[in-house]
């Protein structure tokens, strides 16, 4: 019997009034891979991501997530967003946060057995130290780490993260792909990970596929992030001094 | 105070008014950790004014159907009418990238007009709305009969929002999180604003707008500076709606001043050592 692909999108098109966002855009993952999407900005990745969410709605051809319409099995997805898009001023601490990805509520107060599953999460990230600090008093890369501990304390099945990397710098986006190769080791997970980061991409993922508005490249590294596909997807991919890609 | 206290309640009116207070400062309190969170402060004042125009509505029937039945009420039309003003909000929002206070700002106008147009065809003898006591009310002229609708408002939305609690303060965090977690964030952002229109039309009815537009922001905003997490933000926030009306009730009976502009002082001082208390 086939297995039923962790993230299947078929002939997914999104249109934002008369631009498509996304064109035809079509992928089977199996369960147990690590995907890197990539693409320059205003490519389309976030798009996508927020389509196998079930955050936006196809104008045409449909997702699924391990056979079930995308949006309809929210606890086998953790999911890490974008740091920018978080407000700070929000009254939260990181146990809470943590929590929150627990009980998919915002919680009232915590009861122990949930703040022990939450600071365990925590510690599992390295980031133990952080749980009744609030949000607003975070850096960069312990913010990336609390919402980490968020989407994996219920062990999901998938792990989405939208470009987690931004704004912090390159040792704890090492950290990062660190501690999801560490997840996806002890549990077979699935990742699914958008990144601007190419060397990231080489180094950790399974899969890559390379976006912008449609499908460039998709397989592995060695495949999707050959020079070609790169040049039809960024239009270049070096300057005078020299390549971007060895 | 407490001998003060003691002895104003001795007089019904200041039972009611106690008893209005205490129950507005409630819904408020819970409400306005959201409106607060969510950058709406603007909302409590043009949901007000929106209720000006549907109360203004409720008056001409009135007067054109000879104050007849519910009519003779204008609070049963100023509610859908301000109700429908909080959904043409939301829905604006929704619908287009303009920015909250912008949706509340059109509202805000054209209720105001409105209710100018809809007074304007009532001849000045017979005018059954009182414009300056709507504004500015008197929770000291609470009767009976508006306490008894405070009471079962205040119930009904306050009961709505523990019950959602959870949900609205994860869509208040992030509204893109918490709908990957199933959470219905656009049904919700509906129910708020209609859960704040009921609750200012109600109760601006009776304290005024300019009082119920201070209970939804300034307590909230006052907990939001002394707190880590929105659970004690809501209870810090009912806790200072609640004592403010006590307080503000007592100095109003004491010194003799207005009980409305004493209750919003009272708030504006906790506010201003909220934030001069404020941890760095």
């Amino acid at each position: 019997m086939a297995t039923v692909p962790a993230l299947h999108l078929h002939h997914v098109t999104v249109r934002r009034g008369e631009v498509e966002i996304l064109t035809d855009v079509d992928l089977d993952l199996p369960p147990g891979r690590f995907l890197a999407i990539l693409g320059p900005n205003g490519s389309g990745k976030s798009t996508l991501v927020k389509v196998a969410l079930g955050l936006v709605a196809p104008d045409r051809g449909h997702a699924a997530i391990f056979g079930v319409d995308a949006g309809d099995a929210p606890e086998r997805i953790g999911y890490v967003p974008q740091l920018k898009t978080f407000d700070r001023t929000f009254p939260a601490t990181a146990l809470e946060l943590v929590v929150s990805g627990l009980r998919r509520r915002w919680p009232a107060r915590v009861p122990p057995r949930e703040r022990e599953r939450a600071v365990a999460a925590l510690a599992d990230v390295g980031a133990e130290h952080l749980a009744r600090r609030s949000l607003s008093r975070l850096s960069g890369g312990e913010l990336q780490r609390a919402f980490l501990a968020r989407a994996l304390v219920r062990r999901p099945d998938l792990v989405v993260l939208d470009e987690p990397a931004t704004g912090v710098d390159f040792l704890a986006e090492h950290d990062l792909s660190r501690l999801l190769e560490r997840y996806q080791e002890e549990t077979g997970a699935t990742i699914v990970m958008v990144t601007h980061d190419l060397a990231a991409a080489r180094h950790h993922a399974s899969d890559v596929l390379v976006l912008n508005r449609v499908v460039h490249g998709f397989g592995p590294p060695e495949e999707a992030l050959a020079r070609d596909c790169l040049e039809r997807a960024y239009g270049h991919v070096g300057h005078d001094h020299g390549p971007v890609i060895g | 105070m407490i001998a003060e206290l003691a002895t104003m309640l001795d007089f019904g009116f200041m039972q009611r008014a106690l008893a209005a207070g205490a129950a507005i400062a409630l819904m408020a309190g819970l409400l306005g950790v959201f409106v607060v969170q969510r950058g709406l402060a603007f909302l409590g004042d043009g949901l007000a004014h929106a209720s000006f125009g549907g109360i203004a509505l409720g008056a001409l029937l009135a007067y054109g159907f000879g104050n007849a039945g519910l009519l003779a009420q204008p609070l049963w039309v100023a509610l859908p009418f301000t109700l429908v003003a909080a959904i043409a909000i939301a829905w604006v929002r929704d619908r287009t990238e303009l920015a909250s206070d912008t949706a509340i700002g059109v509202a805000f106008a054209v209720s105001v007009a409105l209710g100018v147009l809809f007074l304007s065809r009532i001849p000045p003898d017979r005018a059954v709305v009182d414009v300056w006591h709507l504004m500015f009310g008197s929770i000291l002229a609470v009767g009976p009969d508006e306490l008894r609708i405070i009471l079962i408002t205040a119930g009904l939305v306050s009961a709505t929002l523990l019950l959602l609690w959870s949900r609205l303060a994860y869509a208040t965090f992030d509204p893109e999180l918490a709908t990957t977690d199933g959470i219905r964030v656009r049904l919700l952002d509906y129910g708020l604003f209609g859960l704040a229109a009921v609750a200012v039309v109600v109760s601006a009815q009776v304290v005024g707008v300019v009082l119920m537009a201070a209970y939804l922001v300034i307590p909230a905003a006052a907990a939001r500076l002394l707190t880590r997490s929105l659970a004690r933000t809501t209870v810090v926030s009912v806790a200072i709606g609640t004592v403010t009306t006590v307080a503000g009730l007592v100095a109003s009976y004491a010194i003799d001043v207005p009980s409305g502009s004493a209750i919003i002082l009272l708030q504006a001082g906790l506010f201003l050592i909220a934030t001069l208390l404020r941890p760095r």
